[in-house]
């Protein structure tokens, strides 16, 4: 179980006099859990619809599973992210067994190479890549090439950090 | 000039087939096999042995966990489900080639000897000197006849 849970929260404009059936809107929302997936939609849907937690309302809000978790995908990943100077667009693909895991990915290697955080960030489209010709990242098309194979070839054991002194220099070859 | 021999390394590969040993985690010391390279640091990986007791669920586990060993299942296709793996384990016999290796049998020796107690060391110390005395005894008499 990762850090993230990808849930789809539906909600609505209350229904007033003038509009007794407002229009229901769907969002599939990243979080770590229930709370924090409804606050996140009344963020996205106050930006896009006249709508805010106080004149609305969550009609349903339920947990969107892996079909397969048992098997390897590539994902791409459309964002929107402030950085500290301004806001940009960016693409990204990741190769991993879920889209909660594909967008886990994304949040640490976001934070990794541009330091952003969990608020500066918006997921806008997370796609399963089918066909490996869809693919346009050159790290994750390395991976798909056929009959990948690689060596490990230099490897340092935990163990041999545990002895300061020890008689016998460390193997890293194998 | 002499000639240079060159000859291509033979390192042990991480690829699709490749049996793996798995070092830490909740199945250290189990054998596994490799289904799919998900990155450079990552693989998909499926132990489909009978027993229970030794089987590793299919998972994604970190390289860093795992140690390759010379075994490989040649025909495995890549993301192969768990019944494909279970007949090619299975057909190739990785169990009991993974038994008859020297590297299992001592590692077997050596969780036999950490479950040892004192007496027991003891009784294994006094078998090791019996043992080493008749061969040095034989070996004597063969020198003492060669003269």
């Amino acid at each position: 179980m990762g850090r993230l849970t990808e849930y789809q929260v539906i909600g609505r404009h209350l229904p007033s006099e003038a509009n007794p059936a407002p229009k229901l809107y769907r969002m599939r929302i990243f979080a770590p859990n229930t709370v924090v997936a409804k606050s996140r939609f009344w963020y996205f849907l106050m930006k896009l619809r006249k709508v805010k937690k106080a004149n609305g309302e969550i009609v349903s809000l339920n947990v969107i599973h892996e079909k397969r978790p048992m098997k390897v995908k590539n994902f791409g990943i459309w964002i929107r992210y402030d950085s500290r100077s301004g806001t940009h667009n960016m693409y990204k693909e990741y190769r991993e067994m879920s889209r909660t895991d594909a967008v886990e990915a994304l949040y640490q290697d976001m934070a990794a190479r541009h330091r952003s955080r969990f608020r500066s960030i918006h997921i806008l489209k997370v796609v399963e890549l089918e066909k490996t010709d869809d693919v346009k990242r050159p790290y994750i098309k390395q991976l798909l090439t056929k009959d990948l194979k690689f060596p490990l070839p230099h490897r340092v054991s935990k163990a041999a950090g545990t002895k300061i002194f020890v008689g016998k220099r460390p193997s890293t070859f194998y | 000039m002499g000639d240079a021999e060159i000859k291509a390394s033979s390192w042990r590969l991480v690829e699709v087939g490749r049996i793996v040993l798995i070092h830490g985690g909740d199945a250290a010391g189990k054998l596994a096999t490799i289904v799919e390279i998900i990155d450079h640091k990552r693989a998909l990986i499926d132990g489909p042995a009978t027993d229970t007791k030794i089987a590793v669920p299919r998972q994604s586990i970190a390289l860093a966990q795992l140690i390759l060993t010379p075994l490989v299942l040649d025909k495995l296709p890549r993301g192969a489900r768990t019944g494909v793996v279970k007949a090619q384990w299975e057909k190739a016999g990785i169990e009991a080639k993974w038994q008859e290796s020297a590297w299992a049998k001592k590692r077997s020796q050596k969780e036999k000897r950490r479950a040892l107690t004192d007496f027991e060391r003891f009784k294994v110390m006094r078998l090791k000197k019996q043992a080493n005395f008749q061969v040095k005894t034989s070996l004597a008499k063969l020198k003492a006849a060669a003269k």
